[in-house]
């Protein structure tokens, strides 16, 4: 079978131009890091409407607050490593506390970074930006929904995180599929148990109901692109119809997605949930999926622990 | 007491390996950053193979000097530094950034010798700053170094660190940046202006000392220099050039984080080992 690859980092910078281009509002702030994650192309595009502050994270959140109290719709963008990491408090009293239009994207988020290692192996940001009240929080899977949620997040007016991963992955979406913001994707019907996941987990959790089907398991698979708000209508929804959830991301299993959805359904329709995700320990250097093999971010740990919830059923 | 005189021999040649080091181990891994590496070759030379009071065979020595590497992208510098100090088999170089590996792309405590995992620019200094007035509680003579990047200089806890030093009087410790001139996505003249670097660093009351970071003499003796002076940290600015050593390198802000190949490396370390 071909499968396309596409990357997440260029479908944003193609994104960004069209913006800029659709709403002079658009400004892009970067933080030397704007070669690699190609925010360079919108800065040759809009030089007027580009900003790059140098190794300054925190001044960075700082100076997007003021871009949007001013009416710009600021996307800032550097490596997820530093950003929620070394700003925090700026994204927290800067920008969520006042409610501003300012959209975070941040790149090569978890430990697909790779050879870099652990410093620059972010697992714990989508944690972090959950917590922060009013954030909205977006993991896209692919190249085209991290198309299609940028630009939904342009035309959302309120503080949106926004985590891409480094490596080109394969294409989920045609163009024609619809994601939209706040609304979980079902990407495959099943019954016996729901696989939720986000990010370059999608692909996995697609790969594991194939997997499953050949055992005689039929797996519901659910795009929760959104992490917050949470669709937990749809994630309820999920978990009566098959009783058991898995959930699979590129994060710490601590207060992510896995979080997320255990905390929805405890309140209102309690089935057990199986996390996926990293196991509360940093990264290392290594391939991308030298990694997701040693950290368990893998089709065959969602097929194991799925099989095994359906099993102790 | 008499002067000791500088094995400039030693120094060159140590330098020379540790250069093809980098360039080997960067080959092999396919990526890490060897722009900021060839630039702080003899700054590290100087302080593990001279200045540095420090024993391979004892990393957790409780009196030995103390080298922070705040711009811990550099990390083929250093684990090559130590390799060549005896701290880790040369042999050991080629597993840079491989899995299972202690040599991570940015320098943890795996490996020893290595006092602070650098990574996120902007933290050493601070850290440095922690170790030496532990220093001056414990009443121990022990030097703590940290080198930083001029790019790293933008981040604002630099300046933090930078007006807590003098404030506690820290003459025992030495910052040290690496004035190449370019950062990730280019010129720092550019991308973030710095000048005047020595007049910002003087206002914040530190002692400065310029150099040419690749003259050894000029280095050593700021350092030297650096010890002498009381009740004040010094910051030595060493003009170096990125990529050094390696003339298609030299100045190009695309060599900050990206490996030549391995053909090309084999031919480079020949001709500078043979010079
Ligand atoms: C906080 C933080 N932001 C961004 C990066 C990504 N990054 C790695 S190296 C680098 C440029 C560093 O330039 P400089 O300090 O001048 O280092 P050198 O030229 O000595 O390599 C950047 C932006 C990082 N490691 N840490
Ligand atoms: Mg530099």
């Amino acid at each position: 079978m071909l499968v396309q690859l596409a990357s997440m980092r260029d479908a944003y910078a193609e994104v960004l131009l069209e913006l800029g281009e659709e709403d002079s509002r658009v400004v892009v702030v970067g933080a030397d890091t704007s070669v690699s994650i190609k925010t360079s192309l919108f800065g040759d595009r809009y030089p007027d409407r580009f900003f790059n502050v140098g190794i300054a994270e925190a001044n960075m959140m700082g100076i997007a607050a003021g871009l949007a109290l001013t009416g710009k719709i600021p996307f800032v963008t550097t490596y997820a490593a530093f950003v929620p990491g070394k700003c925090l408090d700026q994204i927290r009293n800067a920008i969520a506390y006042p409610n501003l239009n300012v959209k975070i994207v941040s790149s090569h988020g978890g430990l697909t970074v790779g050879p870099d290692g652990a410093s620059h192996q972010t697992i714990e940001d989508v944690a972090a930006m959950r917590a922060v009240p009013r954030m909205h929080v977006i993991v896209p899977a692919d190249a085209p929904s991290t198309r299609s949620l940028v630009a939904q997040a342009c035309r959302t007016l309120g503080p949106f995180y926004i985590r891409l991963s480094r490596p080109s992955v394969p294409t989920i979406y045609s163009a024609s599929k619809d994601v939209e913001i706040g609304k979980a994707k079902i990407l495959k019907e099943g019954s016996d148990v729901g696989i939720v996941a986000c990010g370059i987990m999608v692909n996995e959790a697609m790969e594991a109901a194939e997997a499953l089907s050949k055992i005689g398991v039929s797996a519901e698979i659910v795009d929760s692109h959104t992490v917050k708000p949470l669709d937990s209508e749809t994630i309820i929804r999920v978990a009566k119809k098959t009783g058991a959830l898995v959930t699979a991301e590129e994060q710490n299993i601590i207060g992510g997605l896995g979080g997320a959805v255990a905390e929805a359904v405890t309140e209102s329709y309690p089935v057990p949930v199986s996390r996926i995700g990293v196991r509360d320990t940093f990264g290392e250097s290594g391939e991308h999926k030298e990694l997701m093999a040693k950290y368990g971010l893998t089709s065959k740990e969602i097929t194991r622990a799925a099989k095994h919830l359906v099993d102790s059923r | 007491m008499e002067e000791q005189s500088i094995p400039i021999g030693m120094l060159l040649q140590k330098a020379a390996k540790i250069r093809a080091h980098i360039l080997e181990m960067v080959a092999e891994a396919k990526s890490g950053h060897p722009g900021g590496s060839l630039s702080a070759v003899e700054i590290l030379v100087s302080l593990f193979f001279y200045k540095m009071r420090h024993d391979p065979k004892r990393p957790d020595w409780p009196d030995r000097d103390r080298f922070v590497l705040s711009k811990g992208h550099a990390a083929p510098v250093l684990f090559s530094t130590l390799a060549e100090a005896g701290y880790l088999p040369t042999s050991e170089l080629k597993t840079l950034r491989k899995i299972n590996s202690r040599l991570q792309g940015h320098p943890d405590h795996r490996v020893p010798g290595v006092e602070f995992p650098g990574g996120s620019l902007g933290i050493g200094l601070s850290a440095a700053i922690g170790m030496a007035l532990a220093g001056k509680v414990d009443k121990k003579d022990y030097r703590v170094y940290a080198l930083l990047g001029d790019g790293e200089m933008d981040e604002g806890e630099t300046w933090e660190a930078a007006m807590a030093a003098p404030k506690f009087k820290l003459d025992n410790l030495t910052a040290i940046i690496d004035r190449n001139g370019i950062q990730q996505d280019g010129l720092t003249e550019q991308i973030m202006p710095m000048e005047p670097v020595g007049y910002k660093w003087k206002a914040f009351n530190w002692h400065v000392l310029e150099v040419d970071g690749f003259d050894f003499r000029q280095v050593i003796d700021a350092l030297e220099k650096a010890e002498n002076m009381r009740n004040r940290p010094t910051v030595i600015i060493a003009h170096t050039v990125k990529g050094k050593g390696v003339s298609f390198m030299e100045w190009d802000p695309a060599y900050h984080g990206k490996a030549p190949d391995k053909d090309t490396v084999r031919k480079l370390v020949k001709t500078m080992l043979e010079e």
